[in-house]
């Protein structure tokens, strides 16, 4: 009964799609080519008598809205990605940057920077501007478009976001100005207030929500307006404190961190518009360099063979132009899937090993990653870091990448394998049912093409990177006496009145709904009852390690790539995921939120404070 | 009687009240087709304010105005009256500005039952201040204004519960076609804040005192 009314009512199961997309009458358009067909929905309560008692009313209905229709057709494989990723160098700042906010000289009023006598004397100065343009283009079969950027002074027009090079024990001072106008009309705020995701750093640096700032608008936690905002990096290890090294605890160690705008209730609309980069950090160990004859390091694929992938799903209207709906409760389900900046890009590679370095950008689609040959067949790969963080040991001959948004994977694959000429696929099985970014549907082979990988040359040198068989150690987990000891606190995730609730809370930025003793260590419960929604859930400031896992009420088994050290916790589902947090050398106020950014933006956030 | 489920089967003392109602206000069952202005994303239909005025949503409430928008119901006695006053103390931070800079509007989701007459018992009750208009119209019309302002469910069971309506204020600038949203149950502060960060002529989106009158 359920399938067939379904079916029946399909056209009207999606009464709404924004106001640019009215039907004018006929039959609504073909869903996204890639995704689940509408008939195959499994919105299980949708049972018998209910449905009967809502048939009548869906027929009686005034208006016809129909599905959004699919962004136009693009022609694949046109766009070049560079050979190499666009890195941002540091440079002079004037005015010279300060502990306390320099409001004379136009900057946001943030509160002063932690640590500043330890970290900001030596740090390397950075400035990033946030930009408007109206030249780009996702893919030669739209037009060029407005989007916003993260440009360094002297940008380079190739990228809509440069990658920052960072080590430990070099911290950085980011100067980010705003340059967007602040007259926008449109989807997206001109008010910015840009998050590091995740490093371990000063609230005041950390892109607090509420620290939005432009020449004329302060956020509700900044003392005022400003037209750049300094961000202290200060690129240590967590356990700087405990450990009194100077360092920290190297085993503590971040890799692949990105920035983006996360200004509340606006964080999905400015990052559609393009406010998201990589910021890699390097240390002895991971070192960023293949030829590295210290002891010990890794010698991984390192740049230019060491490149950063952002996933991005994207709508487009039938002009070709990027398409939000500010208003839907839903959110746009992307179908086009742009990388770097590109729709259906080709990255070309030397016969060689490679890092690539995976990231879901959101907004809300789910993917997983295979690396395909023209005619399908699986290749294998070697998975290295999970959310930027190397694993204990690589795990070999992996076939897929499961990425929720603000996932990340650092894939190793070895390109000298193949032929000069080989050309390959990164596909997507993951598919939603249609406009449906509540969560992912089912894998489906052959899946989606969104990355055309040839192999065209041979490599400069030979190579020689490396994939050693240990990478990082972790921290050894406390006994069971000891975690059994440690505070629980437990957060539920769950739908209400249209939106998403925190333990039946809404975010307000003034209130912090959990005040944590610097240097504690709790475990974090973290439930969903609903099984209508996947919740990728992101905590700020430190990594957790998950200790359990229970989905509809069966503890499962922690998957290996999910045994190191994790800062986004997908809640699929009725589940509870347990967490070790800890928090330390720092102050102040973070966040935890859903970072499937429509959730975040209808208010699954809320405010934490270590004190 | 919480449903509108139960009012649109046709049976019980609602639709008599409906039939009354219409009768008296002589306000049209339905529009036809709503008009949908070329440029803008609202339909501009016709409302009646619990003034007993009409109103076009568009002409009158929405161009190029900093609005706030939510739904409610004079029966709702789940969320309703903590949202009234939540929302009324929004009012109060705004201060001057309702009604004049900021724009805060409450529709009906049972415009059957909630004549002007009902919404002004109701502004009476909840003591609403000027600069805050609640709404009624054709059943159709508000059901196209609930669309259009991202105020339904996808899944159509919870959509047509009024028990499960959506707690949303919706939060735009027109002038730059710039919308959001805050819910109604949190904090009146973090509400404003949102209203603050759309309303280009603010500055500083915490609320802040109004200045001492001077009484020199």
């Amino acid at each position: 009964m359920k399938s067939s009314f379904l079916t029946g009512c399909s056209g009207k199961l999606r009464p709404y799609s924004g106001s640019l997309f009215l039907a004018k009458g006929g039959q609504p358009p073909a869903a996204a080519v890639q995704d689940a067909p509408a008939q195959a929905s499994r919105r299980t309560f949708l049972k018998g008598g209910a449905a009967l008692m809502a048939a009548p009313l869906l027929m009686t209905s005034q208006k016809s809205f129909a599905a959004l229709p699919p962004s136009p057709p693009t022609v694949p494989w046109q766009a070049i990605l560079p050979d190499e990723i666009t890195l941002v160098y540091g440079a002079p700042l004037s005015p010279a940057p300060t502990e306390a906010a320099n409001i004379a000289n136009g900057e946001a009023g943030r509160p002063p920077h932690q640590r500043w006598s330890e970290f900001g004397p030596q740090a390397e100065p950075y400035e990033l501007h946030i930009a408007q343009r109206d030249d780009w283009v996702f893919n030669p079969s739209y037009p060029p478009q407005r989007t916003w950027t993260y440009q360094a002074a002297e940008p380079d027009l190739n990228t809509l976001a440069p990658v920052v090079f960072a080590h430990y024990g070099h911290p950085i001072l980011c100067r980010i100005y705003n340059d967007l106008p602040a007259e926008h009309v449109g989807f997206g705020t001109p008010d910015v207030s840009t998050h590091l995701h995740n490093l371990h750093t000063g609230s005041e640096s950390d892109g607090f929500p509420g620290d939005y700032y432009s020449l004329t608008k302060a956020g509700p936690t900044l003392t005022g307006p400003g037209g750049f905002k300094d961000h202290l990096y200060s690129n240590i290890y967590a356990g700087y404190d405990e450990l009194g090294n100077g360092m920290g605890d190297y085993r503590e160690a971040l890799g692949t961190l990105f920035y983006h705008d996360h200004t509340t209730d606006f964080t999905s609309a400015n990052i559609v518009r393009g406010l998201i980069g990589f910021y890699l950090l390097f240390d002895h160990l991971d070192s960023g360099d293949e030829h590295d004859p210290t002891p010990g390091a890794l010698r991984l694929p390192s740049h230019p063979y060491d490149y950063p992938l952002g996933f991005a799903d994207r709508r487009f209207d039938p002009n070709g132009i990027l398409y939000y709906d500010q208003v839907s409760p839903e959110g746009v389900l992307g179908d086009k899937i742009v990388v770097n900046g590109k729709i259906e890009p080709v990255l070309q590679v030397a016969r060689r090993k490679y890092r690539l370095r995976l990231l879901n950008e959101g907004p809300s689609r789910f993917y997983q990653f295979y690396l395909v040959r023209p005619n399908n067949v699986i290749q294998p790969f070697t998975y290295i870091a999970n959310d930027g963080n190397l694993l204990e040991t690589p795990l070999l001959n992996q076939t897929s990448v499961r990425l929720g948004v603000a996932e990340r994977a650092d894939i190793v694959v070895d390109f000298s394998r193949y032929p000069v000429g080989t050309e390959l696929y990164v596909v997507n099985r993951l598919t939603h049912l249609p406009d449906d970014t509540r969560q992912p549907y089912q894998v489906v082979a052959p899946g989606v093409r969104v990355l055309k990988i040839v192999v065209n040359r041979e490599p400069p040198e030979q190579d020689v990177s490396q994939v050693p068989s240990t990478l990082r150690p972790l921290r050894p987990l406390p006994t069971t006496a000891q975690l059994a000891a440690l505070p629980v606190r437990r957060f539920l995730f769950e739908r209400r009145q249209n939106m998403w609730a925190i333990n039946g809370q809404f975010i307000d930025i003034n209130v912090p709904r959990a005040v944590i003793p610097q240097g504690s260590a709790e475990i974090w419960e973290l439930t969903s009852i609903d099984d209508g929604w996947d919740h990728p859930i992101h905590i700020h400031f430190e990594e957790g390690r998950i200790l359990s896992k229970v989905i509809n009420g069966r503890s499962v088994a922690v998957p290996p790539h999910e045994r190191g050290r994790k800062d986004v916790f997908v809640i699929e589902g009725r589940a509870t995921t347990r967490v070790l947090m800890r928090f330390r050398d720092y102050k102040g106020k973070y966040v935890m939120h859903c970072h499937n950014l429509i959730h975040e933006d209808h208010a699954m956030m809320m405010r934490f404070d270590i004190v | 009687m919480n449903t509108r489920r139960k009012l649109l089967t046709g049976m019980g003392a609602a639709a008599c009240g409906l039939v009354a109602w219409q009768a008296s206000t002589r306000l049209p069952a339905a529009a036809p087709a709503a008009e949908v202005t070329g440029a803008t994303r609202f339909p501009n239909v016709t409302l009646y304010t619990h003034e007993g005025k009409q109103v076009k949503f568009y002409d009158d409430l929405i161009r190029g105005k900093v609005v706030a928008l939510n739904m409610m119901y004079a029966q709702c006695e789940r969320t309703c009256p903590t949202s009234t006053a939540n929302l009324r103390q929004v009012q109060k931070l705004l201060g001057e500005r309702a009604g004049r800079e900021v724009f805060m509007y409450s529709l009906s989701l049972q415009p059957e039952l909630d004549t002007p007459e009902r919404l002004r018992e109701y502004v009476k009750r909840y003591r609403i201040g000027p600069g805050w208009l609640l709404l009624t119209g054709a059943r159709a019309d508000i059901d196209l204004l609930r669309r259009h302002l991202g105020f339904f469910d996808v899944d159509p069971v919870v959509d047509f519960n009024d028990l499960s309506h959506t707690g949303m204020l919706r939060i735009g600038n027109d002038r730059l076609d710039r919308w959001t949203m805050a819910p109604t149950l949190t904090g009146p502060e973090q509400i404003l804040s949102t209203i603050n960060h759309v309303d280009t002529t603010v500055v500083h989106t915490a609320y802040r005192a109004p200045e001492p009158v001077s009484l020199g």
